[in-house]
């Protein structure tokens, strides 16, 4: 084979396996899809929304995981939201030429990587040890820590996006740096930071790991945010590791209403960011 | 005059607000900022602590110790740590070339028309949560290995001599080597956006230079881009290879949670991870949640080193691309 052919033929191969390996990457995105809604679908019915998890053998929803969920999620953006926010704020407003914002940042980053089911231990060690029992209000503290370092990236990036033009004409009206920040350039970067928050948000909702050993599970409807409470995705775990079949039939229904929330979050922050005129959401 | 003297001082009251107010904020905002610094440290002193005793009742000797035996006390972080390490080695080896590829596909060969949704897919793969490919691959994936790749591995490698016991042991379906699979897919979108990224950062008039002499796109891939980004793409797997040690939930579920090193790949195992999730709120006993959160503390540090370097390299090719 001549050398021009046989350099064609590679370039061919080594074309082939990328485009192969994009193939399996997406063929796997649908695989797990279509199980989840041929699995999922049949497992759903209003019951599912309105009643609390049952015993094996006995008809049941998830209508306290859900809740619990939700109500948990909740808490943990409000607390960890404001945090991100100025944390992010510092970096991209304040921070500049000090020492301490490469720091913030660089430990921002590895937190954001950092593994959730240590984030669980820690607050295992610093609040339910503490109380003396497992509690949802550990959990939302546990779900809080991993909001802090998305919403901090992302609203660092979105305030570094905002045009210095902007800050200077409001300064050169004589208004003072923290209204600066807070009516102007807020404004500017409101879409930016929701997608933030958004993402942030389809984090946490289906984090497991961390509320093993912080809110623990809950079979009964509880709205005792000082106790152990239901979570859709620590019984997502139970129900599908359990041997009955209802059970397992729940958990598939749970992952699948999981799954859509978070898909739909995500996909509805893209589409923010790009309305915004950024698509650089990572 | 008497009004333009009040007014003077008001403007001047005023004015010292404002700078006590923008003081306060921007006070608030660099205490924040310190939080999350403190945070870090926080959870590394936290779970040192908790893991105190653990350390002082077993020692060093805690890392390859390889009896876990909750009955007896005696703990030791061997299996947990080997499964870890070898569930991760088998996520990249698979994961790694696969994401090279995707991010070859999507910087040198997709029609640019493409190139965004099928980038969002990929990166959809990174926000299914871990407890849905727990479920996935416990109900999905093991059975289809279980009946088709590990049977086809042990016929064809199961009898080469040394790499044989890789494969050697009944095909289960839950194992090691299941684990590795699915950590596989799941660092996939991590490291090919970063490694997609880097690629972008390739000026091109070094790109066109290449094509303009006759290379091919992988000549051009091989000679210009990976040279040109090596620095960001070690970066890139290093950050998959972080999400890879520290996942915890599709692990457990595929894992077979067994507290042996077993040197087959087709075995159950266990890592850290999993470990913590299937055994903590169980554990009973002082040394017994000891032992748990210093199983967690080691896993913290190692991923701690790892995501470390992985962020300092891609500084490196952040700082080069700016200038």
């Amino acid at each position: 084979m001549s050398r021009y052919n046989r350099r064609r033929l590679t370039n061919l191969v080594i074309l082939a396996l990328s485009l192969g390996a994009t193939g399996l990457g997406l063929l796997i995105l649908f695989l797990i899809m279509g199980s989840l809604l041929a699995h999922g679908v049949p497992a759903l019915s209003l019951g599912t929304f309105t009643q609390a998890t049952p015993a094996p053998g006995n008809q049941g929803g998830l209508a306290n995981a859900i809740y619990g969920s939700v109500a948990m999620t909740a808490v943990a953006t409000l607390v960890g939201t404001p945090i991100g926010v100025l944390t992010g704020t510092y970096l991209a407003e304040y921070g500049r030429g000090s020492a301490l914002a490469p720091v913030v940042r660089f430990v921002n980053d590895i937190l954001l990587s950092a593994p959730s089911i240590v984030i669980g231990l820690f607050v295992y060690t610093v609040l339910v040890v503490p109380m003396g029992h497992f509690s949802a209000w550990a959990g939302s503290a546990a779900l809080a820590i991993l909001v802090v370092p998305v919403v901090v990236r992302t609203t660092e990036d979105m305030l570094n996006l905002v045009p210095a033009a902007l800050r200077e004409a409001a300064f050169a009206l004589g208004a003072p740096g923290w209204t600066v920040v807070i009516k102007v350039i807020y404004r500017a970067a409101m879409q930016g930071m929701m997608t933030g928050v958004m993402l942030a948000v389809a984090r946490i909702a289906g984090e497991t790991a961390p509320l093993l050993f912080t809110a623990l599970n809950n079979q009964f409807a509880s709205t005792n945010m000082n106790g152990p409470m239901a979570n859709l995705p620590v019984v997502i775990f139970q129900f599908a590791m359990s041997p009955y079949a209802d059970w397992q039939r729940l958990a598939w229904g749970g992952a699948l209403l999981i799954t859509g929330t978070i898909l739909v979050l995500n996909i509805v922050a893209r589409l923010l960011a790009n309305w915004s005129g950024d698509g650089n959401t990572r | 005059m008497v009004d333009a003297a009040i007014d003077a001082t008001r403007a001047g009251a005023n004015s010292r607000r404002q700078r006590r107010a923008d003081f306060l904020f921007r006070g608030t905002t660099k205490f924040f900022a310190l939080t999350v610094l403190l945070l870090l440290g926080a959870v590394m002193v936290a779970l040192l602590i908790g893991g105190m005793p653990a350390f002082r009742a077993f020692g060093l000797p805690f890392l390859w110790t390889e009896t876990w035996n909750p009955v007896k006390q005696v703990f030791g972080g061997a299996p947990a740590i080997y499964g870890t390490l070898v569930t991760s080695l088998i996520a990249m080896a698979i994961g790694v070339p696969l994401a090279l590829g995707v991010a070859i596909f999507l910087t040198e060969l997709c029609p640019p028309v493409l190139r965004r949704p099928i980038g969002i897919l990929i990166e959809l793969l990174a926000a299914i949560p871990s407890i849905i490919y727990g479920i996935w691959g416990l109900f999905v994936l093991a059975p289809f290995l279980q009946l088709t790749v590990e049977p086809f591995l042990k016929e064809t490698l199961g009898s080469v001599p040394l790499a044989g016991v890789l494969f050697s042991g009944p095909p289960l379906g839950l194992g090691v080597l299941t684990a590795g699979f699915i950590l596989a897919v799941m660092v996939l979108p991590f490291i090919a956006a970063v490694t997609r990224d880097v690629f972008q950062t390739v000026p091109s008039i070094l790109r066109e230079s290449a094509y303009g002499i006759g290379c091919t796109t992988a000549e051009v891939v091989r000679e210009i881009v990976l040279p040109y980004t090596r620095v960001g793409v070690v970066g890139g797997v290093m950050l998959g290879l972080g999400r890879a040690l520290g996942e915890t939930m599709a692990v457990t579920f595929v894992i077979g949670n067994s507290h042996r090193i077993s040197p087959s790949l087709l075995a159950p195992g266990t890592t850290i991870s999993a470990t913590l999730a299937n055994e903590f709120s169980e554990a009973v006993g002082g040394l017994y949640t000891s032992s748990l959160i210093a199983l967690g503390f080691i896993l913290f540090v190692i991923t701690f080193i790892v995501l470390a370097a992985a962020k300092l390299m891609l500084m490196r090719i952040e700082q080069r691309s700016a200038q």
